[in-house]
C-alpha cells in the first residue's frame, strides 16, 4: 500500500488498482464533531458517488465501505488543475451541468477534484455533496469552482466563460444559477 | 525614515497612529461603546466625528513632525463610519500638504502581521465582527480562498450573545461561559468547499438555549464555529502549500480558537503566528503601516479617487509592494 495523497481531511492510499480513502482524526476538534463529520462524510461520499454515476457523471466504482474508510476504483489520470484549458473548462461545465440536472450538488468543486483520463472528466471526492435542487446550493457549487479558477489559474476569465458555455448545454436552469453566483459574490461582508 | 499617519474607523474603534519602517511611534484610540444592543452605524459615526479631532491632535503631538503621508481605511466597513474618517483624512492631508493613501482594511490586518511577527508568506485567517476570510498571496494579489457566505463570526457570536441576554461585545463572555461547560450539543456545521456560513448556527444556538444550559450552548457554539474556520484554513494550507499561518482580527483574541489553530499547525508541520493583542483588533498602526508600504511603492490616492467603499474586497488591490 502506497500513500499517494495526504489532503486536508483524508489520506489516499493506492493498493493495486484500488484507492483506499481514510478520513483522518483531527486533534483540534471535539471527538463528537470529529467522528460525526468523518462518518457522515464517508457515508455521503459513497452514496452520492454511486448516484452521480447513475446520472451519467463519470465517478469511481465503489468496492467497500467501513466507518471512516472507502475502497474504490483508481482513476489513473491527472487533476484538471494541471491540464486545464478553455476546452476542458467547457467540458467541466457540461459535467457540472449533468450533476446539477440530476439534483445533486458536489459541495467541494475544485480543479483538484476533477480528474482527466482518456479524454474524459471524472468527478471525485463527494464528501461534502448533497441532494439539493436549491438555486443557492447550485450557486455556491459554481461559485466555489470559480474561486479556484481565480485563485490558482492566470487566465481565469476565459475559463469561466467556457465553463458557462458547457454548463448551459447540459443544464436548463443554468442562467438562474449563473445569476445567483453573481449575487453570492457581491453578498454578505457588511450587513 | 518615512513617517506615515494612519486613520482607522471602519466600525467601533477609532484610532490614529504614526509609524516608521521600524515601529509604531504614536497611537491614540477612542472606542465607541453602544449604550445597549450592538453597534449602531450612525451612532458609531457620530462618535468618530466627535472624537477624531482630539485623536488626531493627540497623535500628532506625540510623534508628528514631518509626516510624509496620511493613510486611511477606505473600506470595507460601515458606510457612515468610513465617510466620517475619510473626510478627516482628506482634510488632514490637505492641511499638512502631504499625499493621501486609501488602504484596504483587510490587507492592513495581514501586513501588520507580517511586520510584527516572523510570518513572511502566510495563509491568513482573518476573523472579526464583520469579516471572516481565509487569504493568501498569489501572483500580485491577496486572494480570498474562503470566506463567510453570510455574516462574520464575530457578528454571529454577538447576535447569539444578545439573544441570550449577554452584553456587547458577546464574544469574550461566550468564551468565559464555555469554559464551564459539561457537554457538547450538536449544532449545524456548515462548510461548503472553502466557504463557511454562520447565520444558521447562530439561530440554532438560540433555539438550543431553550432546552440546554447556557454554558453548554456557548461551548458548543464555539467548538462548532471554530472547527469550521480551522478546517477551511487547513484546506487553504493544503491547497497552496504555504508553510505559515497568521491569525488576524479581533476574534483572534479567543484562546480556544488559538489553541485549535495551534494544534492543526503542529499536526501539519506549519508555523503559527499571532501578533500581540494591540495589532490584532482594528488599529491605526496597521493602516499607517500598509500606507507606508504603499507610499514607498509609489501609490497615491487623489482626492477625486478617495471615495470610501463599504464592500472593498482585498482581491481588488494590485499588490506592488511585495
Amino acid at each position: 500500500m502506497e500513500i499517494i495523497a495526504s489532503g486536508a481531511e483524508a489520506v489516499i492510499a493506492l493498493e493495486g488498482n484500488t484507492i483506499i480513502k481514510t478520513r483522518v482524526h483531527k486533534r483540534y476538534r471535539l471527538k463528537e464533531i470529529d467522528e460525526m463529520l468523518r462518518r457522515d462524510r464517508t457515508r455521503t461520499d459513497v452514496r452520492l458517488i454511486s448516484e452521480a454515476r447513475r446520472c451519467g457523471v463519470p465517478t469511481p466504482i465503489i468496492r467497500d465501505v467501513t466507518d471512516f474508510e472507502i475502497k474504490m476504483e483508481y482513476i489513473d489520470g491527472v487533476p484538471l488543475k494541471n491540464v486545464i484549458t478553455p476546452a476542458l473548462s467547457e467540458k467541466a461545465g457540461e459535467l457540472v451541468g449533468k450533476l446539477h440536472s440530476c439534483g445533486l450538488v458536489h459541495g467541494d468543486l475544485t480543479t483538484s477534484n476533477i480528474i482527466f483520463r482518456d479524454e474524459k472528466l471524472f468527478l471525485i471526492d463527494f464528501g461534502l455533496a448533497s441532494i439539493d435542487k436549491n438555486l443557492e446550493a447550485r450557486g455556491v457549487d459554481v461559485h466555489v469552482l470559480f474561486q479556484t479558477f481565480e485563485s490558482t489559474h492566470e487566465a481565469h476569465e476565459e475559463l469561466i466563460l467556457f465553463f458557462k458555455k458547457g454548463y448551459r448545454r447540459t443544464f436548463s436552469g443554468a442562467d438562474d444559477v449563473i445569476n445567483r453566483v453573481k449575487e453570492i459574490e457581491s453578498r454578505g461582508r457588511y450587513a | 525614515m518615512t513617517l506615515i499617519l494612519g486613520l482607522e474607523g471602519t466600525a467601533w474603534n477609532l484610532s490614529a497612529a504614526i509609524v516608521d519602517e521600524k515601529d509604531m511611534v504614536a497611537e491614540t484610540t477612542a472606542t465607541y461603546r453602544p449604550a445597549s444592543g450592538g453597534i449602531h452605524p450612525r451612532e458609531a459615526a457620530q462618535h468618530h466625528a466627535s472624537h477624531i479631532g482630539d485623536v488626531v491632535r493627540e497623535t500628532l503631538k506625540k510623534g508628528g513632525k514631518n509626516i510624509d503621508a496620511v493613510a486611511f481605511s477606505q473600506g470595507p466597513g460601515l458606510g457612515p463610519c468610513l465617510r466620517t474618517v475619510a473626510t478627516a483624512a482628506r482634510a488632514l492631508a490637505l492641511s499638512l500638504d502631504v499625499p493621501l493613501i486609501g488602504v484596504n482594511h483587510c490587507i492592513a490586518h495581514i501586513e501588520v502581521g507580517r511586520w510584527k511577527t516572523p510570518a513572511r508568506d502566510p495563509v491568513t485567517l482573518y476573523v472579526s465582527g464583520a469579516n471572516s476570510q481565509v487569504l493568501a498571496y498569489r501572483a500580485g494579489y491577496y486572494r480570498v480562498f474562503g470566506e463567510t457566505l453570510d455574516i462574520g463570526i464575530g457578528n454571529a457570536l454577538d447576535k447569539f450573545a444578545r439573544s441570550v441576554g449577554l452584553p456587547h461585545p458577546g464574544g469574550p463572555r461566550v468564551e468565559e461561559l464555555a469554559k464551564q461547560a459539561s457537554r457538547y450539543i450538536p449544532l449545524p456545521y456548515t462548510v461548503k468547499g472553502m466557504d463557511f456560513s454562520f447565520s444558521g448556527l447562530s439561530t440554532a444556538a438560540q433555539e438550543a438555549r431553550k432546552k440546554h444550559a447556557l454554558t453548554d450552548v456557548c461551548h458548543s457554539f464555539q467548538e462548532t464555529a471554530f472547527a469550521m474556520l480551522v478546517e477551511v484554513t487547513e484546506r487553504a494550507v493544503a491547497h497552496t502549500g504555504k508553510k505559515e499561518i497568521l491569525l488576524a482580527g479581533g476574534v483572534g483574541a479567543n484562546m480556544r480558537l488559538r489553541e485549535m489553530l495551534g494544534l492543526m499547525c503542529e499536526d501539519r508541520g506549519v508555523e503559527f503566528y499571532v501578533p500581540e493583542k494591540r495589532f490584532m483588533g482594528d488599529n491605526g498602526a496597521m493602516i499607517a503601516y500598509l500606507g507606508l508600504l504603499m507610499f514607498k511603492a509609489g501609490y497615491r490616492t487623489e482626492i477625486t479617487d478617495s471615495r470610501v467603499n463599504p464592500d472593498f474586497r482585498p482581491d481588488e488591490v494590485v499588490v506592488k509592494w511585495r
